[in-house]
């Protein structure tokens, strides 16, 4: 038989069943839609959290106190624990390392902020002038933190734009004195609002001097160093460069870690990827249902049209022709499945990427490749036994039947 | 064809066919031995379960014998494989049958040109072909028409424009008339002895005494044997 015929003959027998025809269409489609949507999200959900660490800075190299024994970094690690502290003369020490073009303490812990009788809880990081250059963070209102000496502090802050909204609604918030723990701090910056954020977000941020988020918190360690190198290429001399300094300042213990912005890239990613990947095995298996449902089918279809098959053995088609001819009928509506599937699926996408625009919800294309390509494979796979049970009917047999 | 005139375009030698239902074994056919010569006109008659049917499935290579030989134009086709017998079919055969087997969602002229699609003909020999067909069989105006839409004479007349489309030397018939009334029957039946008289071997399977007695030559099977040969009486 010629392609051509062959195409047309498989169109024609699918067409004769429209209901049959529609639902596995149907059924193929919901699995390869499946699986761009959740890939679409999977991968969305990896994009998301890589632009939000770049966000944080450039050549970032982060210092944490504490060892931790791994090389690499993994989220159970950001939590070190180590009896010596890591104090702000540490971080101005590392102000010597050639390749580190500046730095900030941090300080973190919760506080209440009043003020006019309006009271709530909120995110206190301690730090320095520094900070905001290293992490690239922009002003609305008033200044930062003022250089000085990091050791003392002027009783300065800088809040974030949403405790801005709910401390002063529409008066105006600098120069006013507000209350953090038991301290009066005076208002000199508003944060830019920075819309969705990780982790630490400026929004609910109250900005303090690193010496007294220290005093406030009865504490002598700093949570973070934030060390911007002078370049990419000197991310890793500064990584050394700072390991060393704090060993000598620690009595010859290694009792810090050093993770660069890279290597948590690099694990988010790789986290982040495997979901997605097995969020697209997960949807495969509705693939794998439809390939059973393609069988089902086409086995219902081999059983009404018994008497056809008979007639084109008498007429002389050969098992092969048959098998051909239902093994093309087999892939032309997984064929058809897919490419609905792929419209579907795309289109929940853009319609997801509509509702929250944030969410970078693109379907990857190896995800949107191996999806069709196992519609078409299981399609295939599962028109193998109908076909060649149509192909082994007993033309005798099967003419007599009506 | 191919052979020496003097060998006939089938002979059976010795063939036999055994069914087995359950534990017993049927004889459909019992050491049947026919020549038939090419451009003959024969009808094979008997009563049902006789073995006439076995015969014609037989004879168009759609079963295999037990025991015995089948050459057809003087080439032993009972040990062909499926394939190459799917491929004598195609070429040497033509089936016409009682309850006609069109193809319910194929136009007429896409039934009679089923064979030569299957066949792999170029579709511009085969739109010229089925034209000429459908000229033939007075069916120029139900090209279009799906066989539902066919009356059942017509529906004989697409089922024989099949059957005759690939040129074959041998038409095998299954009761042609049994689902038509005896005007529609009669006139199936003149068409197919037309394509006789124009040189084609033509075999009918019948238990119509009248459709049998048509035929020059009259087979009679009865359990299996073959009871009266009117070309050997």
């Amino acid at each position: 038989m010629r392609l051509p015929d062959l195409i047309r003959f498989a169109r024609d027998a699918a067409g004769g069943a429209p209901l049959r025809t529609g639902l596995l269409v149907l059924a193929m489609s919901i699995g390869v839609a499946a699986v761009v949507i959740l890939t679409a999200l999977g991968d969305g959900a990896r994009r998301y959290v890589m632009n939000e660490f770049s966000s944080l800075g450039s050549n970032l190299v982060i210092v944490l106190p504490g060892r931790s024994q791994t090389g690499g970094f993994n989220p159970g690690n950001a939590v070190t624990s180590t009896p010596r502290d890591l104090t702000i003369a540490d971080a101005q020490a590392l102000l010597r390392a050639p390749a580190v073009r500046r730095l900030a303490p941090l300080v973190v812990g919760t506080s209440e902020i009043s003020f006019g009788g309006r009271l709530r809880q909120v995110m206190v990081a301690g730090t320095t002038a520094e900070y905001i250059e290293v992490r690239s963070l922009k002003l609305a209102q008033g200044r930062f933190l003022a250089h000085g000496d990091w050791g003392r502090g002027v009783a300065e802050a800088v809040i974030g734009a949403r405790i801005r909204d709910e401390l002063f609604g529409v008066e105006p918030a600098l120069g006013r004195l507000v209350r953090i723990g038991d301290r009066r701090f005076r208002v000199v910056g508003v944060m830019a609002a920075s819309g969705q954020g990780l982790g630490m977000n400026t929004d609910e941020l109250v900005i303090v001097p690193a010496a007294l988020a220290q005093a406030m918190f009865n504490t002598n360690t700093l949570f973070r160093i934030l060390v911007e190198a002078t370049g990419r290429e000197a991310i890793e001399p500064a990584k050394r460069q700072i390991a060393e300094i704090v060993r000598l300042r620690h009595d010859g213990e290694e009792d810090v870690t050093v993770i660069t912005q890279d290597a948590v890239l690099a694990t988010f990613d790789r986290l982040l990827g495997t979901l997605t990947l097995g969020v697209a095995g997960i949807a495969a298996i509705s693939l794998a249902v439809a390939g059973i449902l393609v069988m089902n089918v086409m086995l219902v279809s081999v059983t009404q049209r018994t008497a056809e098959i008979g007639l084109l053995k008498a007429l002389g088609a050969s098992a092969g022709t048959i098998r051909t001819a239902f093994l093309a009928e087999a892939a032309m509506l997984s064929l058809a499945g897919a490419l609905l599937g792929y419209g579907l699926g795309q289109a929940g996408a853009a319609i997801i990427r509509q509702l929250y625009p944030a969410f970078p919800a693109w379907p990857p294309d190896w995800a949107v490749i191996a999806g069709l390509a196992t519609a078409l494979l299981t399609g295939i796979l599962f028109g193998v036994l109908p076909a060649r049970r149509a192909a082994r009917l007993d033309p005798v047999q099967a003419l007599s039947r009506r | 064809m191919t052979a020496a005139a003097s060998a006939p375009l089938i002979a059976l030698a010795g063939i036999e066919r055994v069914f087995r239902l359950g534990d017993s074994e049927v004889h459909a056919l019992r050491r049947v031995d026919i020549d038939i010569a090419a451009g003959e006109y024969v009808a094979i008659m008997g009563p049902s379960g006789s073995g006439k049917s076995t015969l014609l499935n037989l004879l168009g290579l759609l079963d295999r014998p037990d025991a015995g030989t089948y050459r057809l134009a003087g080439r032993d086709v009972t040990t062909l494989s499926a394939d190459e017998q799917a491929r004598v079919r195609s070429e040497r055969i033509g089936f016409v049958f009682q309850s006609f087997h069109l193809v319910p969602r194929l136009s007429a002229a896409e039934n009679i040109a089923l064979p030569m699609t299957l066949a792999g003909i170029a579709p511009a020999e085969r739109a010229a072909r089925v034209a000429q067909a459908l000229r033939d069989y007075g069916l120029e105006n139900r090209a279009d028409h799906r066989p539902d839409q066919l009356s059942g004479g017509q529906r004989q007349r697409v089922a024989i424009a099949r059957a005759t489309i690939m040129q074959p030397a041998v038409i095998l018939a299954d009761e042609p008339t049994g689902n038509l009334d005896r005007a529609t029957g009669d006139e199936v039946v003149r068409l197919l002895e037309t394509l006789n008289a124009q040189g084609v071997t033509l075999i009918v399977v019948t238990h119509d005494a009248a459709l049998g007695g048509r035929a020059r030559r009259q087979l009679r099977m009865e359990d299996g044997s073959l009871q009266h040969d009117s070309a050997r009486a």
